[in-house]
């Protein structure tokens, strides 16, 4: 315990800069020497791609050469540079303190988002798996917007979804490409990365305006009968969508362009959490808690409780059709039985786990929950044995998952540590 | 006298059951009105009628010779009926400075496009509500609980917390549901005081419901007897006081033979 905390306050006074460089360093040293000596020396096939979690799963005998990787590549370089440029990179951040909040923000992202390019680009599998986290992340942000901020139990994310990435899918296919089903391309495909955004608004609208379908039988019910109300509606659209032969079917919708690179979707993530986190701080916002929590006090103190419900699915809707419209594209194939049940299991866990009403709490529980299922995959079934148990003991120990009602406060985040106190 | 709120020939049925029967009030601007009545006598009733809880079956209800019968509680609220409620309604999961912002929802208008890109009219606005916030905190001495959970105030704060809100909703009369209940002796001389300075500084009307009749006959200029949904007595506290008919209705009638 002593040495745990003498460890903690030797490395409380890196900066969140002094990280970056750390895993800058560390992801330079996986690219450089990764495969020709370090993987090679320690007797992996390859370089690790989830921190080694797969290899170590797949055969146990590799072990103790997976940790030794992890351990070179990533927790001493991190560790020892984070420590050893202290010096250099406090001075810097209580630079960027003195930059208007927003820029120092920014700047810090694309920082950051330079480290997560280098480091995803060492494998398309990692590309992969980031893409998804993601694009869960929107999705688990916009049903703690219903679900958490709200309190109402909502089911019909998977039904948000799917029409956010169908209508987007109809809207490529139809406009940029050649496709089989819709003709020829109406616009140049050079347009295409360009109107990208504007399809993925169309298809969160569309997500949107489906969600009156739920929203309005909210004003009379909550809790288990707005749960069945919004089951049926996943399942309406679900349906609808199979006996659809324009859309494919059951047998799906593939050939989506590829307009979804990392960086466009690390860009709406971070759109998303921006416009979200400032709705729930904003009193307009905050009015779902009123709702949640006694919705007759609201109505007295002048809240318009309707307004609120419709604007909270509408929103939610809207960021789970974005999602859906970015997970056709990167996955460039989508049928309806992606947007089941399954799905829905998988979303709630990710709301759950990481925590109601709290931003960073969702992002905890999409990450988590989308790399732990990642890097369990050599289990196979065990994994839905494993995933489900880690979840009830969490719901035993904090019933509102791990890091519930706490809000992002970038400023605190970002400040330079190296002044004794801060 | 002029008048600012008035109720008249309300009557309300649940099912059939009539709760409210021929029901009327006239509320002068400033006035202390006072609802009195043994449990069941349909008092909070009367509360959730006016405040657009429920729509009256029978009557007309007019504030400032406007009439807000059948408007939406949050519209009616935002007209200026404040209200607490007898069983607290605060939101549990909220601190004590939320909770009067919230309150200030009808005064912005910046929109949910403001909220989601914070423009500077959202912060704008939400920076002078947070200033009435604090000020109306320090009013009603909470101001050190701001960031506290409600949940984890002493009781007699948590009063002062609905009071605080009901007031950030800016209204002319304020509904108060007993004020005083489950409230230890200190408490209750504390809450005159603050009803007493709420009516001087923002010269509101008060219209509330008590059982303790000596707070009742401190504070109220005009008292109300409400039995079995009907007014049996009303008047002056004097009158009221000594009125066989009240103490019958509190005492019950002793059988002499």
């Amino acid at each position: 315990m002593e040495l745990a905390r003498k460890f903690k306050s030797a490395f409380s006074t890196v900066p969140v800069l002094g990280w970056m460089l750390g895993f800058f360093v560390a992801v330079l040293i996986e690219y450089y020497w990764g495969y020709d000596y370090i993987s090679y020396y320690l007797g992996l096939p390859k370089i690790p791609v989830l921190f080694g979690t797969l290899i170590m799963l797949k055969d146990p005998l590799m072990i103790p050469g997976a940790l030794a990787y992890d351990l070179v590549v990533y927790v001493l370089p991190v560790l020892a540079v984070g420590k050893l440029t202290e010096k250099l990179t406090n001075p810097l951040a209580a630079l960027c303190e003195t930059l208007p909040l927003a820029l120092s923000v920014i700047i810090h992202l694309i920082l950051f988002y330079g480290v997560l390019h280098l480091w995803a680009g060492i494998n398309d599998y990692r590309v992969l798996v980031i893409k998804l986290t993601m694009i869960s992340i929107i999705l688990t942000i916009s049903v703690n917007v219903i679900n958490g901020y709200q309190g109402e139990f909502s089911c019909s994310h998977p039904g948000f979804m799917a029409i956010g990435a169908y209508v987007s899918s109809i809207l490529t296919l139809l406009l940029f490409t050649n496709d089989k089903i819709f003709g020829d391309a109406l616009l140049p495909q050079a347009l295409g990365p360009w109107c990208f955004p504007i399809v993925l608004i169309i298809g969160g609208a569309a997500a949107a305006i489906g969600s009156l379908a739920v929203a309005i039988p909210s004003f009379r019910t909550r809790g288990d009968y707005l749960a069945i109300i919004s089951l049926a509606f996943m399942f309406i659209v679900k349906s609808a969508v199979e006996n659809l032969q324009v859309l494919g079917g059951a047998r799906g919708m593939g050939g989506q362009p590829d307009f979804a690179p990392l960086w466009v979707i690390f860009v709406w993530t971070m759109l998303c959490i921006w416009i979200i986190h400032n709705f729930v701080s904003s009193i307009l916002g905050k009015a779902l808690n009123t709702v949640r929590d006694d919705e007759a006090a609201s109505e007295s103190m002048t809240i318009k409780t309707r307004k609120t419900k419709m604007s909270a699915f509408m929103f939610g809707a809207f960021w789970a059709g974005v999602a859906g419209g970015l997970f056709a594209h990167v996955l460039a194939y989508i049928n309806p039985g992606m947007f089941s049940i399954n799905r829905l299991a998988e979303i709630l866990a990710m709301v759950y786990f990481g925590g109601l009403n709290s931003i960073v709490g969702s992002i905890v529980g999409a990450v988590s929950i989308n790399i732990l299922g990642e890097a369990l995959r050599p289990l196979e079934l065990f994994k839905w044995i494993i995933i489900p148990l880690i979840l009830i003991f969490v719901m035993i120990f904090r019933p509102y998952g791990l890091i519930s009602f706490k809000e992002i406060n970038a400023k605190k985040l970002l400040r330079a540590k190296g002044k004794k106190g801060a | 006298m002029s008048t600012l709120l008035s109720v008249k020939n309300m009557t309300h049925y649940f099912g059939g059951l009539r709760a409210v029967h021929g029901y009327n009030l006239n509320i002068a601007p400033k006035q202390i009105t006072g609802l009195i009545g043994p449990n069941g006598a349909g008092k909070t009733t009367i509360f959730n009628l006016i405040t657009g809880v429920y729509t009256p079956t029978e009557g007309e209800i007019t504030l400032q010779d406007q009439s807000i019968k059948g408007l939406e509680t949050n519209e009616i609220a935002a007209k200026g009926l404040g209200r607490t409620f007898q069983n607290l309604a605060l939101w549990r999961h909220m601190n004590v400075l939320d909770h009067i912002k919230m309150a200030h929802y009808s005064q912005l208008n910046y929109g949910l496009f403001g909220a989601f890109f914070n423009t500077p009219a959202c912060r704008r606005q939400e920076a002078k509500v947070a200033e009435n916030a604090y000020r109306l905190m320090e009013l009603f001495d909470i101001k050190q609980f701001a960031d506290h959970l409600v949940v984890n105030l002493p009781y007699g704060a948590q009063r002062r917390v609905e009071m605080a809100r009901a007031m950030a909703t800016k209204p002319k009369v304020l509904f108060l549901d007993e004020p005083t209940a489950g409230m230890t002796p200190d408490e209750l001389v504390r809450m005159i005081k603050i009803i007493k300075q709420v009516h001087q500084d923002f010269g509101v009307a008060i219209f509330l419901i008590e059982h303790r009749m000596k707070f009742v006959m401190e504070l109220c200029q005009y008292i109300q007897t409400l039995v079995f949904g009907e007014i049996i007595a009303e008047g002056e506290p004097e009158d009221i006081q000594n009125n066989p008919k009240v103490i019958e209705a509190y005492l019950g009638k002793e059988d002499l033979t």
